[in-house]
């Protein structure tokens, strides 16, 4: 058994439903994800990985089923809504204003205002707090940037998808979801994004990773869910499991059945 | 490793008009005069000041070919309504520039609800204000303008023979205000995000297309206040007012620095230019160039603003 398979549940969907037209792209799929844990989500293209993503994500309102987060259930009406209550999502293609600088990158939609006079009458910016707070939570990601004044733009794209990283982990209270965070950049790079989402997790937050790269979810993933044809197909659990059995399954090759049992998480 | 902005960006402008004002002081010896340039401010406010809401505009990557005309029919406006339906002047004024907001309100909403990109908004806009400056107007100019909607075309001696109007301080504190809100409010910083990456800055909660509409809105206000100014300068409404100034607002912006592709820029860059614009046209004149030929001035230092928007660019990627 994977070590997190007893930890407290923190979000869970059951029975989620979603059509689009003649589409069904969610067929009563259902999720679970544990404290403590990177939950890979893999599955082919229609799988309704990402109908699943974006049901959690509140990017889409499921037509059928229930999402809950810490036991208590959640309707969401836009990803506004998530992340208010927790959930912070960091998407493929690096969602940050490259001409602002990383600092206020961080602090986008969510600035700080000055106290007294300055910030509640004039609605001046705290500037100065919003800088060193970005510092302190880098420093706390260990990610090696030096001046959080730089324009975006001045950084590598690995860099970039770190300062979205590091907005998604400062900030989300429960849940960090990354929609394939590493499908753009190199390998080198790449690492580097991966290294910092397992430091995520180990400062407690509970991380949901869709990813195509296969190395990337064994390397890093502590369970995988198998999504296919709108359903869960099978939680594995990637120490216990080869990649060709896993592929085997997501592209409906192997029955879940056929797998050893104790390869399932 | 590069800054915020290049620095040729920012000082850029700054350069190009001391250069200008430089080659005008050799070319006619009153070009330097305290009543020269005061006078320059004074053909330079109304620009001015619809370049703030142009700069507003452009920094959300749009563009608003309209506002030289909504400028003008908010002259008309703001004068007819004293003259001839006898209404008090400042509520006078504060017709004027509600028509003008009107405006910015109707590009704002075509461009936020059904889309429509900015530039055939603002194409179909400009034609409509400039028929109804014309229909109200009777194209006749409106005159005997109560007082009290020219005081800021009034001046006030600051040295020997320098005289400022009030209308080019209420320009500069314009200019202060837009600074300030820019740069150090959340609202300020929101429009940056929203011209710099629409899609990354909805991500993050901020509700774009309200930003979107309430820059349009803004912009209209300050084409009204400009209206105001015009009226101030020139004692009259104006149906032909805001003809030049229309395009001279774009190349005002640009040539300040103001990236056409949104999201960089500097509003006092936007005075700089105002005041670019308005060096070329004056010194021109006391050289005694032909006006055609200040328009083909124009026309070729906005081009030139363009391009080296476009190539500074190309560098910084």
């Amino acid at each position: 058994m994977s070590t997190t398979a007893n930890a407290p549940i923190v979000m869970e969907a059951r029975g989620l439903v979603k059509r689009y037209g003649q589409v069904v792209a969610l067929d009563g799929a259902d999720f679970e994800l544990r404290a403590g844990e990177i939950l890979a989500v893999i599955g082919d293209n229609g799988a309704g990985k990402s109908s699943l993503i974006k049901a959690l994500s509140g990017a889409t309102i499921p037509d059928e089923g229930e999402i809950k987060l810490d036991g208590r259930t959640i309707h969401f009406k836009s990803p506004i809504d998530a992340r208010r209550a927790g959930i912070e999502t960091v998407y493929q293609d690096l969602a940050v204003a490259p001409a602002m600088s990383i600092a206020e990158n961080l602090f986008l939609g969510r600035e700080l205002r000055r106290p007294g006079f300055l910030g509640n009458v004039l609605r001046m910016l705290d500037k100065k707090k919003m800088l060193e707070e970005s510092i302190t939570r880098m420093n706390e990601l260990k990610v090696g940037i030096r001046s959080m004044t730089q324009a975006v733009e001045t950084l590598s794209g690995g860099q970039r998808q770190c300062v979205a990283v590091g907005r998604a982990a400062a900030f989300a209270q429960h849940v960090v979801i990354m929609d394939e965070p590493t499908a753009a950049l190199g390998v080198k790079e790449g690492n580097m994004v991966l290294e910092l989402i397992r430091r995520v997790r180990d400062k407690g937050l509970p991380v949901i990773l869709i990813s195509h790269n296969m190395p990337h979810v064994f390397e890093i993933a502590d369970r995988i869910h198998i999504a296919r044809l709108g359903k869960r197909a099978a939680v594995v659990d990637p120490k216990k499991i080869s990649m060709s059995d896993t592929v085997a399954v997501m592209t409906g090759a192997k029955r879940v059945d056929e797998l050893p049992a104790d390869c399932l998480a | 490793m590069k800054g915020r902005l290049p620095p040729l960006a920012t000082l850029g402008p700054f350069i190009a008009l001391l250069l200008a004002c430089g080659f005008f002081a050799t070319q006619n010896e009153r070009f330097l005069t305290g009543g020269n340039l005061s006078l320059v401010l004074q053909q330079v406010m109304v620009v001015g000041v619809i370049a703030i809401g142009q700069t507003l505009i452009i920094l959300t990557a749009g563009i608003d070919l309209s506002c030289g005309m909504v400028m003008a029919l908010g002259g008309i406006v703001m004068t007819k309504f004293a003259t001839e339906l006898g209404v008090p002047p400042l509520l006078a004024v504060l017709c004027g520039i509600g028509v003008t907001t009107l405006f910015g309100l109707v590009n704002g909403l075509l461009v936020t609800r059904i889309k429509l990109p900015p530039f055939i908004v603002t194409l179909g806009t400009l034609n409509i204000a400039f028929a109804i400056t014309q229909l109200y107007s009777n194209s006749q100019t409106v005159t005997d303008v109560p007082d009290a909607m020219t005081m800021l075309g009034n001046t006030f001696a600051l040295g020997g023979t320098t005289n400022v109007a009030y209308g080019v301080v209420l320009m500069l504190a314009l200019y202060g205000l837009a600074w300030f809100a820019l740069r150090e409010t959340a609202s300020g910083r929101h429009v940056y995000a929203v011209g710099n990456s629409p899609e990354a800055t909805r991500l993050t909660g901020i509700p774009t297309q309200r930003v979107l509409l309430a820059v349009y809105v803004l912009a209209g206000v300050f084409y009204g206040i400009a209206s105001l100014l015009s009226v101030a300068r020139t004692g009259v409404g104006d149906p032909n007012a805001g003809q030049t100034e229309n395009l001279d607002a774009i190349t005002a912006v640009v040539l300040g620095g103001t990236s056409l592709f949104g999201g960089r820029g500097v509003i006092l860059g936007s005075l700089v230019g105002a005041l670019i614009v308005g060096v070329f046209r004056n010194g021109l004149t006391l050289m005694g160039v032909s006006s055609i030929y200040q328009v083909l001035v124009t026309g070729v230092l906005v081009i030139l603003a363009v391009a080296t928007d476009q190539l500074s660019r190309k560098g910084a990627r």
